[in-house]
């Protein structure tokens, strides 16, 4: 089963969060560099673009084709992840270390809603008993 | 035998020439002394030097590493990769078409003009619309044709709140991204257990900002939208209209049509489903169709008869403008022109029956072995999973994708549609016979039985290509793009 990390929060597709202040770092979870296998791509979004949760914030692009992450809280980019850009491929292997954008926040109420890592991990072993 | 063909620098040999030209019986004048010095060239091109029967020997050995339609079976779901009669290329290579210029004038172009007027009428009747423009250069291109029409359409009744776009997650990928590129924001619409759009989902989104919905039907699953005429329903009675992808249109060819469903606007691919050339660049070509009210808004130019004369007719308000240069891709007009009056009204109907059939026998004599989430009748394709090869054996479908390959088919497409885990889409169109089908089954079940016995036979396949597995990854993450001579 894949890696959940203590302490970030979670969404159904699959992206992680880490709330620092009125900052919220976000990358895709283990479970989804898994199942979007070897990355090549990864298209991240121009600071300063405005996004509001569930839109379209970027594009990491696999081996079985291009994948949208969604933003999980609403907000304005305020850093990417360059390093991305060139090595592409730690998104597979430091899923939770290589984040893919900071935004600033506009509605921290909105983190209430995201899922705490003991309820992604039960989310994750439903999805599994419901394809397997 | 088949070799890995070098380079053709490779094998150039300095001073060897293909031609011999006679003597200059003219002065000589340089090159400098004609054009202006930061156009001439500091190094002479390093071009290939060799004669005529290694070039021709070069590029013969190259087609033949090729895998065709005229060589076996190419399963390629999505894209129907139907054969392409004889008769289409013969039509096309007459003097009057092929040597046809864009710029000849309508005088002299009255045949071609006849040709693509009657084909546009065809394709209206065949699609239940009341007008075709034959100028998109492909599916994508049509698409966007098509959304810039709908665009058009909002505006000129002055309705311009209209923002977003909604795509099933079962569309094909350029839906989103036609919409995207007319200026639209993208809303996915989710999918039920049976693999229709679901309706509460289409409801909910269907608002006043809605423009309106790409629909492809059937859709990627192979399934028909059971769903359809209420769908147009709820789309129309909020003023939004129904865009018709008409990649997957070979299942239902002469049984039902997009314009009697509710559809507004529409493309077809001639490369799909009218058995024009396809793949490796095409040329494609992707007619875009419009209801009634819509008329107005096609591309410029429109062809039109007039006292028994066809012209181009410009003079159009309303349209969307020209979007390609000229009149499109002709000569695939040629060999779409050519196809539909030698199949006949009966004949295209057939296709689509022989179509369904071939998807829904393959797709029985498979879903013992392999996963088929969507158990139901399929149209012209179906999608399989890997996942219970994957699961229980580690074998992906990527590896058995490249097993297929030791077996002589094309594989089908893989992971694709998103909504399938480890998907395999299978699409055998109507062309193929039994016996074709067949040996197909026999290799995916033997690849199935060999992915249980011995999987790591499947998992390093393929073994008797030229070159073995190539690293997709390294090929995606650092592209070699040029060739350059050994240092």
């Amino acid at each position: 089963m894949a890696n959940v990390l203590e302490g970030l929060l979670y969404t159904e597709t699959h992206e992680w969060v880490k709330l620092e202040g009125s900052k919220a770092r976000v990358g895709v979870t283990d479970f989804a560099q898994h199942a979007m296998g070897d990355v090549v791509y990864v298209e991240l979004p121009e600071v300063g673009k405005k996004v509001s949760k569930g839109d379209d914030l970027c594009v990491v692009e696999s081996v079985k084709g291009a994948n949208e992450v969604y933003a999980p809280l609403s907000g304005e980019v305020a850093e990417v992840n360059s390093a991305l850009e060139d090595s592409p491929e730690l998104v597979n292997s430091d899923a939770y270390g290589s984040w893919l954008v900071v935004l600033e926040i506009s509605d921290p109420s909105e983190a209430n809603q995201l899922m705490g890592w003991e309820a992604y991990k039960k989310f994750l072993a439903e999805t599994e008993k419901k394809e397997g | 035998m088949k070799r890995l063909e070098p380079v053709i620098f490779e094998t150039s040999v300095p001073g060897r020439t293909g031609y011999s030209l006679p003597a200059l019986d003219v002065p000589h004048v340089p090159a400098e002394s004609l054009l202006p010095k930061e156009m001439l060239r500091k190094t002479a091109a390093s071009l290939p030097e060799a004669s005529e029967v290694d070039v021709v020997r070069h590029f013969t050995r190259l087609s033949q590493l090729n895998f065709a339609l005229d060589e076996g079976f190419y399963p390629l779901g999505s894209c129907t990769m139907k054969y392409n009669p004889k008769m289409n290329e013969d039509a096309a290579r007459f003097p009057g078409f092929a040597q046809a210029h864009p710029l000849q004038g309508e005088e002299v172009s009255q045949g071609a003009l006849q040709l693509m007027y009657e084909l546009a009428e065809m394709l209206a009747e065949i699609t239940g619309m009341a007008g075709v423009s034959l100028q998109p250069a492909a599916g994508a291109h049509g698409e966007l044709a098509g959304i810039m029409i709908i665009r058009a359409y909002h505006h000129s009744r002055g309705d311009s709140k209209r923002t977003k776009m909604l795509v099933p997650d079962t569309a094909h990928g350029t839906n989103p991204a036609s919409s995207a590129l007319a200026g639209y924001q993208v809303v996915e619409v989710k999918s039920d257990a049976r693999g229709n759009v679901d309706l509460e989902a289409l409801k909910e989104a269907m608002t006043d900002e809605v423009a309106g919905i790409m629909l492809t039907n059937p859709n990627t699953l192979g399934l028909f939208e059971e769903n359809i005429a209420e769908m147009a329903e709820i789309v129309h009675s909020r003023g939004g209209l129904l865009y018709y992808d008409g990649a997957n249109f070979n299942a239902i060819l002469g049984k039902v049509r997009p314009g009697d469903m509710g559809f507004d606007v529409i493309h077809l691919n001639l490369h799909k489903s009218f058995s024009t050339p396809h793949g490796g660049g095409g040329p494609g070509s992707g007619p875009v169709g419009v209801a009634k009210d819509l008329l107005p808004f096609l591309p410029v130019p429109v062809i039109s008869k007039r006292n028994d004369r066809y012209v181009f007719d410009c003079d159009r308000p309303l349209s969307i403008g020209k979007i390609r240069s000229f009149y499109g891709n002709f000569a695939v007009l040629v060999r779409a022109y050519a196809y539909i009056l030698s199949m006949g009204a009966d004949g295209l109907r057939e296709a689509a029956h022989n179509a369904v059939l071939n998807a829904n026998y393959l797709a029985s004599r498979l879903k013992g072995s392999f996963l088929l989430p969507y158990d139901r009748t399929c149209k012209h394709e179906f999608v399989l999973s890997g996942k219970k090869q994957h699961d229980e054996k580690g074998v992906s479908t990527l590896d058995m994708a490249k097993a297929l390959m030791d077996h002589g088919f094309h594989p089908p497409t893989i992971y694709f549609p998103l909504v399938v885990e480890e998907a395999m889409m299978i699409e055998p169109t109507e062309t193929e016979g039994k016996e074709t089908l067949d040996a197909f089954a026999e290799a995916m079940l033997a690849i199935a039985k060999e992915a249980e016995e011995n999987p790591d036979s499947v998992k390093t396949a393929p073994h008797s290509t030229i070159v073995a597995r190539l690293d997709e990854t390294a090929a995606a993450r650092k592209p070699v793009l040029r060739w350059r001579p050994a240092e």
